[in-house]
């Protein structure tokens, strides 16, 4: 079955944030959509170190280490951007400020419960940093994988077995083959790429689906 | 006159005891106090709990903290990084406690405890293996958790330049938990890149007023994170 590189993933997310939204771009995957919002648009990039409105990593020898995102890499101020601590940041996740946050994950269920911080290996040690708050803090979470796991798995579930981050918090899931809106239980699928089908997708998701 | 000017690291943490509270600032180097950090494992305080947002990275700054076996606890959100290879070792081998708390979290504990909150409800963890065992309340709807303030006995922070009443400015994203460290601590030790006289900080721009400082020290060529890597 064809599927979507992760910048093309990462271009369809782009497509769905809109002109003046406040966006926060989770470590790893997520950060792939900045590369994709078009120069006209103006959206205002989050990192929850303490920083509203950076812009792309630096000339190479240009890097300034009191300057990162949470990704702890080198990005770039962009006329407007503000500073602010640690506490203030968190009050624009849990205080809703934020239009969209974009994560990555190990398992979303059909009711938006989503997991991605722990494995549950006993010998994994844990780091959540601020993946819970961002689950529960932004307006809108959408979720950035492939669909299946490395041994053919579907990561959408009926329910989560890894350790949750946050408790019905996803609203659209966007994967390598497909878009899936969550809205009270119900999968739908919004958009199919490549040659997948929607019986091939039910057969891969094993979830009651409907199809837009 | 006041004047919060240490003439040395040493100095400024002379005080420190064994089985101390340290909130160490900064998020991974940025806004590390290295060479807090450094006269922290001269001065010999041991027995520590150390709460910053990582465990340490490289070999340097807290990592070096943690490898002089000073730290009995670490209370943080994201120990597990590319290169914490010292906190991994460790915490594999039943050498350190750990405390993990949701960043954000952290942060609010942090501030709960410099403006005087007994506790506070949050929605952050809500349902998760990190709210296990913890009080929870339905408010107008929806779930939170009954999180407790953090306070600690002392802060070693980084801010780019302090006066000697202690106002302090920062640079960039090295502000991250300074502001409310230097809150929540009983004393709080400042490394600045530039001492200044009183007046010279626009008033406008003070962002963690003295008041919740104690003790300051000018570090004017502090390490950097590049340096560390070379």
């Amino acid at each position: 079955m064809s599927r979507l590189s992760r910048d093309q993933i990462a271009a369809r997310v782009a497509r769905d944030i809109p002109q003046g939204a406040y966006v926060n771009l989770g470590i790893g995957l997520p950060t792939l959509v900045a590369n994709h919002i078009p120069a006209s648009q103006e959206v205002i990039l989050h990192t929850e170190n303490g920083m509203l409105g950076f812009g792309p990593a630096p000339a190479k020898g240009d890097e300034d280490f009191d300057l990162i995102n949470a990704g702890k890499q080198p990005v770039t101020e962009l006329p407007g951007c503000a500073y602010f601590h640690h506490a203030d940041s968190f009050a624009m996740m849990r205080g809703g400020h934020l239009d969209v946050c974009v994560l990555g994950a190990f398992q979303v269920s059909r009711h938006g419960d989503l997991a991605n911080w722990h494995t549950g290996g006993a010998d994994a040690i844990p780091a959540v940093g601020g993946a819970m708050d961002l689950a529960i803090g932004a307006k809108d979470v959408y979720i950035m994988m492939d669909l299946l796991t490395k041994d053919g798995q579907s990561k959408l579930v009926q329910a989560c077995t890894y350790p949750l981050t946050g408790i019905r918090c996803v609203s659209r899931v966007y994967t390598d083959m497909a878009v899936f809106d969550l809205k009270n239980g119900e999968v739908t699928v919004v958009e199919m790429f490549g040659d997948a089908t929607p019986g091939a997708l039910r057969d891969l998701v094993k979830l009651p689906l409907k199809f837009n | 006159m006041i004047n919060k000017i240490a003439s040395s690291t040493a100095q400024a943490l002379a005080g420190v005891p064994d089985g101390a509270t340290v909130m160490i600032g900064g998020f991974g180097p940025a806004g590390q106090p290295m060479e807090l950090i450094d006269a922290l494992i001269e001065q010999g305080a041991k027995d520590l709990v150390v709460i910053n947002n990582n465990a340490g990275n490289g070999t340097f700054g807290l990592a070096a903290l943690l490898a002089a076996g000073r730290v009995r606890k670490v209370i943080c959100s994201f120990p597990r990084q590319a290169d914490s290879q010292v906190f991994d070792g460790l915490y594999l081998a039943g050498k350190i406690e750990l405390e993990l708390v949701p960043q954000g979290n952290l942060a609010e504990r942090i501030r709960a405890a410099g403006a005087g909150i007994g506790a506070f409800f949050t929605p952050t963890a809500y349902g998760t293996p990190l709210a296990e065992g913890k009080e929870t309340r339905e408010i107008d709807g929806r779930h939170y958790v009954l999180e407790y303030p953090l306070h600690a006995d002392y802060a070693l922070i980084k801010a780019d330049r302090g006066d000697r009443w202690g106002n302090l400015t920062y640079r960039k994203t090295a502000r991250n938990f300074g502001p409310i460290m230097a809150s929540a601590a009983k004393t709080t030790v400042v490394q600045v890149r530039e001492v200044v006289e009183l007046g010279q900080l626009d008033p406008e721009n003070v962002v963690t007023p003295g008041i919740f400082v104690q003790h300051v020290v000018e570090i004017s060529n502090p390490r950097a994170y590049r340096q560390e890597h070379k």
